[in-house]
C-alpha cells in the first residue's frame, strides 16, 4: 500500500496529499457524528437534574455526579419496585451466558456435521436451518409461548434460555459451517485412518483450529440475547425479566419528574456488557469474520 | 503366502454414474502397485476404497488375507500419505506423528521410541517440535511419511504425494520413497498421474481410463508391450508414435506402407513374419527411430524422410517428422547434424514395433 501511494503520489503529489485529508476530514465527520449521541448519553448521566434543565444539551457538566449513575443501579423505579438495573442485571447475565455457550456448541457440532460428515439430506437440513435465520422474531411469538407452557417453563429464565438457544441455533450453525467447510476433507480421512471416530476428530483438529469462529459466535450470540427485548418482555415474568425489560420500566416509569439522568445512565449500563466483550473479542470478530478467504 | 492386497470384481458408483468398472488387483508383499491414468479415471477412488473411506458398491477387497470389504479405515491396518499431506494444523510435528498411537492407546514410551525411529529415519528430529505451517513442502511431506512409517502397516498407501513439490523436489523425494520401499519391504499402493514417477517406483502398474484397468503388469511389459493406443499414448515420454499403415504380404516378410504427403509412401519391412491384418497402426517408440548407424539389430530398416522440427533436449535431441497423418518423433543423438526443413536417414527399428488394431485399438504383435 506504501509502495502504491509512493508510485502514484511521485507524479501528483499535491493532488494525492489533498485527496487522502478530504478522506481524514469525512471519516473524522462521521466518527463524529457516530459519537455525539454517545458524548451527550456520557455527559447527561453526570449531571444533576439542575443543570440538565438550566444548561444547553452538549454542555460539559459543570460539576461531575455519580449520584444517576448509583439511582440507576439500585434505586430507580421499574414500575412500583424501586431496586434500579441491579437484579436484571443478574437475570440477564444468568441468562445469557449459558444461551450463548449452549448455542456456540450445539452450532459448532451442527456446523462440523453438516461441512465435514455429509449424509443424505444434508444440504435440506442446512438449508431448513438457514430458513430459521430469516424468520422474523414476530412470527414465532405465539407457537413459542404455547411451547413453553406445554414444557413447564413459561416465565422462567430457562425457558428463554431455550428460546434463545433455539433462534441463535441457524446463525451459529452457519458460522461454523462455512468455516468448516474451509478445512481440507483429507485431513478428516487422515484422522480416521489414524483411528480416530467423530468426536475425537472434533475435540482434537477442529475445536483448536476454532478459536476465531468461537468468538464470533460468542460475539454475535451475546449481542443479539443482551439486546433482545421481545423475546424477554414476551416470555418473562416479574423476578425474571432481563436488563433491557427493566430498563424500559425505568424510562417508562415517570415519578412526575423525567430523570433524564438515571435514564442515560441505566441505558449506558445496560449496554456495558456487550461494549465489553466486543472489546476484549474484537479483532478476532473481524479475523472471524473474513476467515477462509486467505489460506491460513 | 496370501497376497497382501486383493481386490475382486470392484464396482463403485455414485449415484447412477460408475466410477470403477470390475477392478481385479492383486499384489504380493514387498510389491510396489502404481495406480497410473489420465485426471477423473478412478485411480484416487480406487485407492479410497481400500482405505475403506469411500464404501465400495460391489465386490470383495482382502487385506493381508483378511475379508476387509466392510471393515472401517481405522481397522483394516493401512497407513496413507495424501496430496495435501493432511498434517493436524493446530498440533506439532511430534504430535502429528504419534496422534494414531495415541488415540490408539498405546504405551507412551513405546510412542516415544517409534518417534524416535521414525524421525531419525526421515531426518526430521530437528523439527519435531515445529507447527506443520513452519515447515516447507519437501519437510511435511516428511512429516505425513513419518506419520505413516510409525504405524508399520500391512499396506502403505499413497495418493499422489509429490504433486504438490517443486520438480528438482520431486525428483529427490521420488528416490527417497524407493530407497524406502527396497529398506523396508514394504507393500505400498501408490496413485500417480505421472507416468516417469510410475515407471520409475513401480514393480506392478496398474493403467487405469475411465474406471477400466486398461492393463496390469510390470513397467517394462507395460512400456514394450503395452495392452492397447491408450497405454501406448499415455506411458512413455515423449510418447510413442502411433502411425496407420498398409500391409501387405512378401513371403515370411511384411511391407508396411506408411502415406507421406506429397512424396511416395514410406516402405518398411518387417520381417518377423508375424501376421497381421491389412490395415494397421505400428507403434514405435521414438528411440527406435534413430541415427543410421547408432544402433545394431537385424531388423533395421533406413529410409529418407523430411524433417520438420529439431528439438535438443540436452542428452538427445528430439526429431519431429509428419508420417501417415501424424506427428513422429524420433530420438537421436544429441550432437546430429540433422536441420530442420532439410531431408535426413532415419533408422527405423523394425524388432522393436508393434501392432494395434485401428478398429478396437488393441495389441495385435
Amino acid at each position: 500500500m506504501t509502495d502504491l501511494s509512493a508510485t502514484q503520489g511521485a507524479s501528483r503529489p499535491w493532488g494525492k496529499i489533498a485527496l487522502r485529508w478530504g478522506l481524514y476530514v469525512l471519516l473524522g465527520l462521521f466518527a463524529l457524528y457516530y459519537l455525539v449521541p454517545l458524548f451527550v448519553m456520557v455527559t447527561t448521566s453526570l449531571k444533576s437534574l439542575d443543570e440538565i434543565r438550566s444548561g444547553s444539551l452538549i454542555a460539559l457538566p459543570r460539576e461531575v455526579t455519580f449520584d444517576a449513575w448509583a439511582k440507576a443501579w439500585s434505586g430507580a423505579c421499574t414500575g412500583i419496585q424501586c431496586e434500579g438495573l441491579k437484579p436484571y442485571m443478574w437475570n440477564s447475565i444468568l441468562l445469557a451466558i449459558p444461551a450463548v455457550l449452549i448455542s456456540t456448541v450445539i452450532g459448532a457440532m451442527n456446523g462440523y456435521v453438516v461441512a465435514q460428515w455429509r449424509f443424505r439430506g444434508a444440504n435440506i437440513i442446512f438449508a431448513l436451518l438457514l430458513f430459521g435465520c430469516f424468520i422474523p422474531f414476530q412470527v414465532v411469538l405465539l407457537p413459542m409461548a404455547k411451547m413453553l407452557g406445554i414444557l413447564g417453563l413459561a416465565g422462567s429464565i430457562p425457558g428463554l434460555i431455550l428460546v434463545h438457544v433455539v433462534y441463535g441455533l441457524g446463525f451459529t450453525t452457519l458460522f461454523f459451517r462455512n468455516y468448516y467447510v474451509t478445512i481440507p476433507a483429507e485431513l478428516v480421512k487422515a484422522a480416521k485412518i489414524d483411528g480416530a471416530g467423530f468426536f475425537r476428530i472434533f475435540w482434537s483438529i477442529f475445536l483448536p483450529l476454532s478459536l476465531p469462529i468461537i468468538v464470533v459466535s460468542v460475539i454475535w450470540q451475546f449481542t443479539q440475547i443482551w439486546n433482545d427485548f421481545l423475546f424477554g418482555v414476551s416470555f418473562s415474568q416479574a423476578g425474571t425479566q432481563p436488563i433491557t425489560v427493566a430498563l424500559n420500566n425505568i424510562v417508562n416509569s415517570t415519578t412526575g419528574v423525567k430523570e433524564y439522568n438515571v435514564d442515560m445512565a441505566a441505558a449506558i449500563i445496560a449496554a456495558l456488557p456487550t461494549l465489553l466483550v466486543y472489546v476484549v473479542a474484537g479483532k478476532y470478530f473481524i479475523r472471524g469474520l473474513t476467515a477462509g478467504s486467505v489460506k491460513g | 503366502m496370501a497376497p497382501i492386497l486383493d481386490i475382486n470384481n470392484l464396482y463403485k458408483s455414485y449415484g447412477q454414474t460408475e466410477i470403477l468398472k470390475d477392478i481385479n488387483v492383486s499384489i504380493e508383499k514387498g510389491d510396489f502397485l502404481v495406480l497410473v491414468g489420465p485426471s477423473g479415471c478412478g485411480k484416487s477412488t480406487l485407492l479410497n476404497c481400500i482405505a475403506g473411506l469411500e464404501p465400495i458398491t460391489g465386490g470383495q477387497l482382502n487385506i493381508a488375507g483378511q475379508d476387509m470389504t466392510n471393515v472401517s479405515p481405522k481397522d483394516r491396518n493401512i497407513a496413507m500419505v495424501f496430496q495435501s499431506y493432511a498434517l493436524y494444523p493446530t498440533m506439532s510435528v511430534a504430535k502429528n506423528i504419534t496422534f494414531g498411537m495415541k488415540v490408539r492407546g498405546v504405551d507412551k514410551s513405546v510412542q516415544d521410541q517409534k518417534l524416535a525411529e521414525v524421525a531419525k529415519q526421515l531426518q526430521i528430529e530437528k523439527l519435531l517440535n515445529r507447527k506443520p505451517s513452519q515447515l516447507s513442502g519437501g519437510q511435511r511431506q516428511r512429516v505425513a511419511m513419518g506419520r505413516a512409517l510409525v504405524r508399520d502397516p500391512a499396506l502403505f498407501l499413497f495418493d499422489e504425494p509429490l504433486s504438490n513439490l517443486d520438480a528438482k523436489l520431486r525428483v529427490e523425494m521420488r528416490t527417497e520413497i524407493k530407497r524406502l520401499h527396497q529398506d523396508l519391504h514394504a507393500s505400498m499402493v501408490y496413485v500417480t498421474h505421472d507416468q516417469i514417477e510410475a515407471m520409475t517406483l513401480a514393480t506392478k502398474i496398474v493403467v487405469m481410463k475411465d474406471g477400466i484397468i486398461q492393463q496390469i503388469g510390470t513397467p517394462a511389459e507395460i512400456y514394450r508391450q503395452p495392452a492397447n493406443l491408450f497405454v501406448a499414448d499415455f506411458m512413455g515420454s515423449p510418447a510413442m508414435n502411433l502411425i496407420p499403415a498398409k500391409v501387405s504380404t512378401d513371403g515370411n516378410a511384411r511391407r508396411i506402407e506408411i502415406a507421406r504427403d506429397g512424396e511416395a509412401p514410406l516402405v518398411l519391412t518387417d520381417r518377423r513374419g508375424v501376421d497381421l491384418p491389412k490395415d494397421v497402426i505400428i507403434g514405435l517408440r521414438p528411440e527406435d527411430i534413430t541415427d543410421p548407424g547408432s544402433r545394431q539389430g537385424d531388423n533395421l530398416e533406413l529410409a529418407d524422410v523430411h524433417v520438420d522440427v529439431v528439438e535438443p533436449a540436452g542428452a538427445d535431441t528430439y526429431v519431429v517428422s509428419r508420417l501417415g497423418g501424424k506427428e513422429v518423433t524420433a530420438r537421436l543423438q544429441a550432437e546430429t547434424e540433422v536441420r530442420p526443413g532439410a531431408r535426413a536417414q532415419f533408422a527405423f527399428d523394425l524388432g522393436k514395433a508393434t501392432y494395434f488394431d485401428p478398429a478396437s485399438g488393441a495389441r495385435l504383435v
